[in-house]
């Protein structure tokens, strides 16, 4: 699957290796909701490493929509909270 | 992958909203393609001003850096004129302009990365627009109305995500910058208005610097006085043969000894 980490670009991630991200990501949204910014920047960050070590960066060319969208490395608790819609966390 | 999926869908909605769609089909590319051309521009002009803004930072570190220089030597010379206090003082204010100089080290770092960043942006926006061109193009050649309708959508893919990604890399790297321009502004301020003292030496501060500056010069011409006398004091060899060591006009104007005494 293609994923993008947003300001840096997109990798290739192999279907095996999503099972992984899957315990990351759920700890980063686990922060998100309890609000608690040391726990959210040491989960996103241990995310994006496994995303960035699972992975191989595409060509620049290629044009493709991502599979999955990660915020940027130094994006602040408040920010994903914005991205996720002014809602916050209510599931859709 | 709650989170992540969240994200992507939100983020690719405000990608996509981003277009707006023409009569002709052939027209939305076109308009589109113009967008990303002035994207394009937008960024590049991103990475001048973050250029900018480093180099800026670069110059007050080195102002910075002469300043601390400059203190050092002033405190070695109140030293070695036996001011301690005064070499105290200098080697204070020089411990406040270390700390602001690893403030604008931090910084520099900071502006480099976004640099980086920002160039790889431009690179990768760069490819990722001449492939929506030559896909673009194909399209069109190949125009039919029902063919528009379903290759359209295609021809997109992948674009109006990249070029919201760019633009928040650029807005990122455009925050960061009017923040660093501020803090390298009261610098700059403080640089200009040379008071670049701690606050609890407001009031005798002044009097120090005038001190230390009167200090300064005046061990300036002691030393050059002193390198003066050294010179000549060099030059006759105890032979005093040389027949053209003929004294200096006003020779006799010996400076008083006691400077150079006073140097050891």
């Amino acid at each position: 699957m293609i994923v993008r980490i947003l300001t840096e670009g997109q990798l290739e991630v192999a279907d095996d290796r999503v099972e992984a991200l899957n315990a990351l990501d759920a700890a980063v949204e686990q922060a998100v909701e309890a609000g608690d910014h040391d726990a959210f920047a040491d989960a996103l960050a241990a995310l994006l490493e496994g995303v960035r070590s699972s992975g191989s960066p595409l060509p620049a060319d290629v044009l493709h929509d991502s599979d999955l969208i990660l915020p940027p490395a130094d994006a602040t608790l408040e920010e994903v909270r914005e991205m996720l819609g002014d809602e916050g966390l209510i599931p859709g | 992958m709650s989170l992540m999926k969240r994200i992507s869908t939100v983020f690719r909605a405000k990608a996509n909203s981003a277009l707006d769609k023409a009569e002709d089909p052939r027209e939305t590319l076109d308009y589109s393609y113009q967008r990303q051309l002035e994207m394009l521009t937008k960024v590049r002009r991103g990475v001048a001003d973050v250029a900018t803004s480093r180099k800026r930072v670069e110059l007050q570190m080195n102002q910075l850096q002469n300043q601390s220089d400059k203190l050092t030597a002033q405190a070695q010379k109140a030293l070695d004129m036996g001011r301690e206090d005064l070499a105290r003082e200098a080697l204070t204010r020089k411990s406040a302009l270390t700390g602001q100089l690893s403030d604008l080290q931090a910084q520099h770092a900071q502006l480099q990365g976004e640099e980086e960043k920002l160039t790889l942006a431009s690179q990768r926006l760069q490819a990722k627009v001449e492939s929506f061109r030559t896909r673009k193009e194909t399209i069109k050649a190949t125009y039919t109305a029902a063919e528009a309708q379903t290759r359209i959508g295609e021809a997109f893919s992948g674009i109006s995500e990249e070029m919201g990604d760019v633009g928040m890399a650029i807005q990122r790297a455009e925050d960061k910058t009017l923040q660093m321009q501020a803090r390298a502004g009261a610098v700059d301020e403080l640089i200009a208005s040379g008071a670049l003292d701690d606050a609890s030496s407001i009031n005798r501060g002044d009097d120090i610097s005038r001190e230390l500056e009167a200090m300064s010069s005046q061990s300036d011409v002691e030393s050059e006085l002193a390198a003066l006398k050294g010179r000549s004091s060099n030059a006759p060899t105890p032979q005093l043969d040389a027949p053209d060591a003929a004294p200096a006009p006003g020779a006799q104007g010996q400076a008083a000894p006691r400077a150079e005494g006073e140097q050891r």
